[in-house]
């Protein structure tokens, strides 16, 4: 029996880990990028931007002093120096950003200094998250296609992306999701009572059934109520890290959101307040390859989004997505700078989505089956870590099979439970909307009693609580 | 104003030749109004040509209840109620576009030399972030203040505040809130603010039930009720007439006091018509209630609604069930204007007390750029 509950890594850091941020200053260590056109252009070199770097990470003044004598452009916005040929910068001057990982694809440790030495039971637990995700989303989605439930979004193929940067994380960090991050929420420990108590909107919803399914949220697990609007939760969490710095009490954002979701200017606005304001907070950024049927070629034309991260001033990295202990590294160090610098970290996890964007959504109409298949069998970050086990003794068909049972009944005892509850009581229609009932709510709570004591039969009354 | 003054004659039965006889009266009082200077005006005569407006502020009694009390104009009252939520809660925090130095109307002068850098400070130039910023400040426990330089500019945040801080509260369940937020922004028409400076939103916001809608007409309430915003658990958005800024003074209480929200306030009793109006068009309303009296007879009761949203139908209600008849005036567009709610509201409720359709007064498109060219066009001659 597998509790699912809120647990700390019963480790610490690692010392020898060799982070890779791609940051200004530390774009010339980055094998396979193209700096040619940096280095040509004076204005931009590296070394002068590494400068800016220092400038920001101490929290001075960023203006440069005005210093007439020298030969020296003297705008306020720019430090650079002149040129006396005219050359555009190419777009592709970040381009190629590597990919972080840890892994390859058979789960074997490519480079053990980067391995982040997870004790055994520790690797377990995040093998069973991600199945038992796995499961949840296969049960609820089966859920909505009976009509059960009316709406449903799986994480198939992300859930590396999930538990690795929520293993990362201090219970205590706020996480503001998008809506494809309820991974993040399992691994802190939110019940599967919970999950389906809010996806049947029944009266044990901590959200009192007014959002659609998958807008999961818990105080208690510092994780912020999910929106349905895209991209919207980025401007807050850089807020929410700036109150954080002031508190003192070293806690840090994440702010999980799609590529897609980065085309918003809220992301815009998010980064570059985060990077001015010099917040504490970890965008993560999961890049799956759609938004809903919108490849990523027709979303962007950079490098990406970690790519813009330089733009806003930020560290940035690419990570592999499927490869959980990538992104646990990343998250870990991003986490631990933030905190230490005050300052924002962008953290792209390239991974696939497996399943229909919803269950709205068909995808067969814009994607073939054959790259779907690709990324089910061959590149899943949950075989990649069995891999990674089997390779160690430290899981076995046997336990395989054994777990699968559990989990299927853990999600099938929880999934009939949700069911049987009754909807939360018509009256919290009109509570929340102000902290205090308003009058004209108050008369409006009075009008639909009486419409409801009047007309009790059109109305399924003996479903909700009372 | 001049179709206030149809509404009066209408309501009170009288001729055609007196709407004339109303109407130059209007005209010449009118131009009296924009020949006095307005309270804090520079004596130089350019300034008081820019600073000339369509109305007469008058000055709150002096109350003492609050204790000792200073002159300050609306941006002074302004700052005096940052500066008491700043030194009363460490968790207080300022920001918007241009804050740092004191803002563009000078309601921040001095908070951040006083406070600090990470209290009072500037943040990139984006709406949508601003209050996105503040939602999420808010949601992590702190009291969030964030400025809008201009209402004109509100509507890239439009989605945060609509969509976000409207919903937070009763989407999470009570789970999290973003109570402690309260957004600044100098509204109305203002002289030479023309298309893009003088836009009065209130009523896109009014259709948003979860946040509150504020407007004051002076020094003494912007305080009072701005304080009130800010201890407010709901996200609050505090109109601030920039006409008023400099034009209005009061004696104004040092110290820290609220005006309740949702509370709209009767400002002269009266008996057969009710002018309801929030902002600088109070001051017009009390100028058009006294000429009513004077030249017909006509005894006004007026009403200071103060929270558009929710707003405090009750007073209303109870002025027209006493006077049978009802004006509302506001600077915004007539069509879908908060007048209508106002309108339809004490339709419904006191349809059998009503003498008299009710009235709004407004232009439909035309009156930010009339408001200019009158004030203008008054001053030059």
């Amino acid at each position: 029996m597998v509790e699912i509950e809120n647990r700390k890594l019963p480790f610490g850091g690692q010392s020898d880990l060799q982070f890779k941020m791609a940051a200004i200053g530390g774009l010339r260590r980055l094998c396979g990028i193209s700096l040619n056109a940096v280095c040509r252009n004076k204005g931009l070199k590296a070394s002068r931007l590494c400068q800016y770097r220092a400038f920001r990470i101490n929290g001075v003044v960023r203006q440069q002093p005005f210093d007439s004598p020298t030969e020296k452009p003297q705008f306020p916005g720019a430090s650079a120096d002149f040129v006396d040929h005219l050359e555009f910068i190419q777009p592709n001057v970040i381009s190629g950003i590597p990919v972080y990982r840890v892994m390859d694809r058979q789960g074997q440790i490519i480079n053990p200094s980067e391995d982040p030495q997870i004790p055994k039971e520790e690797v377990r637990n995040f093998y069973q998250k991600m199945t038992l995700l796995n499961t949840m989303d296969r049960i609820l989605y089966e859920s909505q296609r009976q009509g059960r439930i009316s709406f449903y979004m799986t994480n198939y193929g992300e859930e590396g992306t999930h538990i690795g940067s929520a293993a990362a994380l201090d219970s205590n960090d706020l996480v503001f999701g998008q809506y494809r991050e309820a991974g993040v929420l399992m691994y802190r420990g939110f019940p599967l009572d919970l999950f389906m108590a809010q996806c049947y909107a029944n009266m044990d919803d901590l959200g009192k059934g007014r959002q659609m399914p998958v807008h999961y949220g818990s105080k208690d697990l510092n994780f912020v109520t999910i929106s349905s609007p895209l991209a919207t939760q980025i401007p807050q969490a850089a807020g929410a890290a700036y109150a954080m710095k002031r508190e003192n009490t070293n806690r840090a954002v994440i702010c999980y959101f799609g590529e897609g979701a980065a085309s918003e200017g809220d992301a815009h606005a998010g980064f570059n307040f985060a990077a001015t304001l010099e917040c504490p907070i970890i965008f993560f950024c999961r890049n799956n390859g759609y938004a809903i049927s919108t490849p990523t070629n027709e979303q962007y034309r950079g490098d990406g989004i970690a790519a813009r991260g330089p733009g806003y001033g930020m560290m940035s990295i690419r990570v592999d997505g499927n490869d959980v202990f990538a992104v646990y590294n990343a998250t870990k160090e991003a986490r631990r700078r933030a905190i230490a610098e005050n300052q924002p970290f962008l953290i792209e996890a390239m991974t696939y989505r497996i399943g229909h964007h919803s269950t709205s959504d068909d995808s067969s109409a814009y994607r073939s089956v054959d790259e779907v298949n690709y990324w089910d069998k061959q590149d899943h970050p949950i075989s990649r870590l069995r891999h990674y086990m089997t390779a160690r003794g430290w899981w076995g068909e046997d336990e395989e099979r054994a777990w699968r049972k559990q989990s299927r009944k853990l999600v099938m005892e929880a999934f009939e439970k949700a069911e049987r509850r009754l909807k939360p009581r018509p009256e919290l229609l009109f509570t929340d909307v102000y902290q205090e009932v308003t009058p004209i709510l108050e008369k409006q709570k009075e009008s639909l009693w009486r419409h409801l004591q009047q007309y009790k039969e059109h109305y399924p009354l003996d479903v909700y609580d009372k | 104003m001049a179709a206030a003054a149809r509404f009066l004659l209408r309501t009170a039965g009288s001729s055609k030749a007196s709407i004339t006889n109303v109407n130059s009266g209007l005209h010449s009082k009118f131009g009296a109004t924009l020949l006095r200077a307005s309270p804090s005006c520079h004596p130089l005569a350019k300034t008081q040509k820019r600073h000339a407006a369509h109305f007469t502020f008058q000055p709150e009694p002096v109350q003492t209840k609050y204790g000792p009390t200073q002159k300050m104009n609306l941006f002074q009252s302004v700052t005096s109620a940052l500066d008491n939520t700043l030194a009363s809660d460490p968790t207080a925090v300022i920001f918007g576009e241009d804050v740092a130095f004191g803002g563009v109307f000078r309601c921040t002068v001095g908070l951040r030399d006083k406070y600090g850098k990470d209290r009072v400070f500037n943040t990139p130039l984006c709406e949508q972030g601003i209050v996105g910023f503040g939602i999420g400040v808010a949601v992590a426990g702190a009291t969030a203040i964030a400025e809008i330089q201009f209402a004109d500019y509100i509507y890239p945040a439009f989605d945060q505040i609509v969509n976000e801080a409207a919903k937070y509260r009763y989407r999470s369940g009570n789970l999290f809130d973003c109570g402690n937020l309260t957004i600044r922004a100098p509204w109305g028409c203002v002289g030479h603010g023309s298309l893009y400076h003088s836009q009065s939103p209130e009523a896109f916001f009014a259709h948003c039930p979860g946040i509150k809608v504020v407007v004051p007409r002076g020094p003494v309430q912007a305080k009072g009720l701005l304080l009130s915003c800010i201890a407010d658990q709901n996200p609050c958005i505090f109109f601030e007439p920039k006409i008023l800024y400099r034009a209005a003074v009061d004696q104004v209480p040092v110290e820290s006091y609220q005006i309740p929200l949702s509370e709209a306030e009767v400002l002269q009793e009266g008996s057969d018509v009710t002018l309801v109006a929030w902002g600088t068009q109070v001051h017009v309303i009390k100028e058009v209630a006294a000429m009513a009296q004077e030249k017909l007879g006509v005894s006004c009761e007026i009403i200071d609604l103060q929270t558009i949203l929710p707003w405090d139908s009750e007073t209303v209600c109870k002025s027209v069930v006493k006077t049978g008849r009802l004006l509302v005036s506001h600077e915004a567009p007539v069509t879908g204007g908060f007048a209508a709610e106002v309108s339809s509201t004490v339709q419904e409720e006191c349809f059998l007390n009503l003498e008299a359709p009710i009235a709004r007064v407004s232009d439909d498109q035309l009156l930010k750029c009339r408001i200019t060219w009158s004030s203008e066009a008054q001053c030059r001659h």
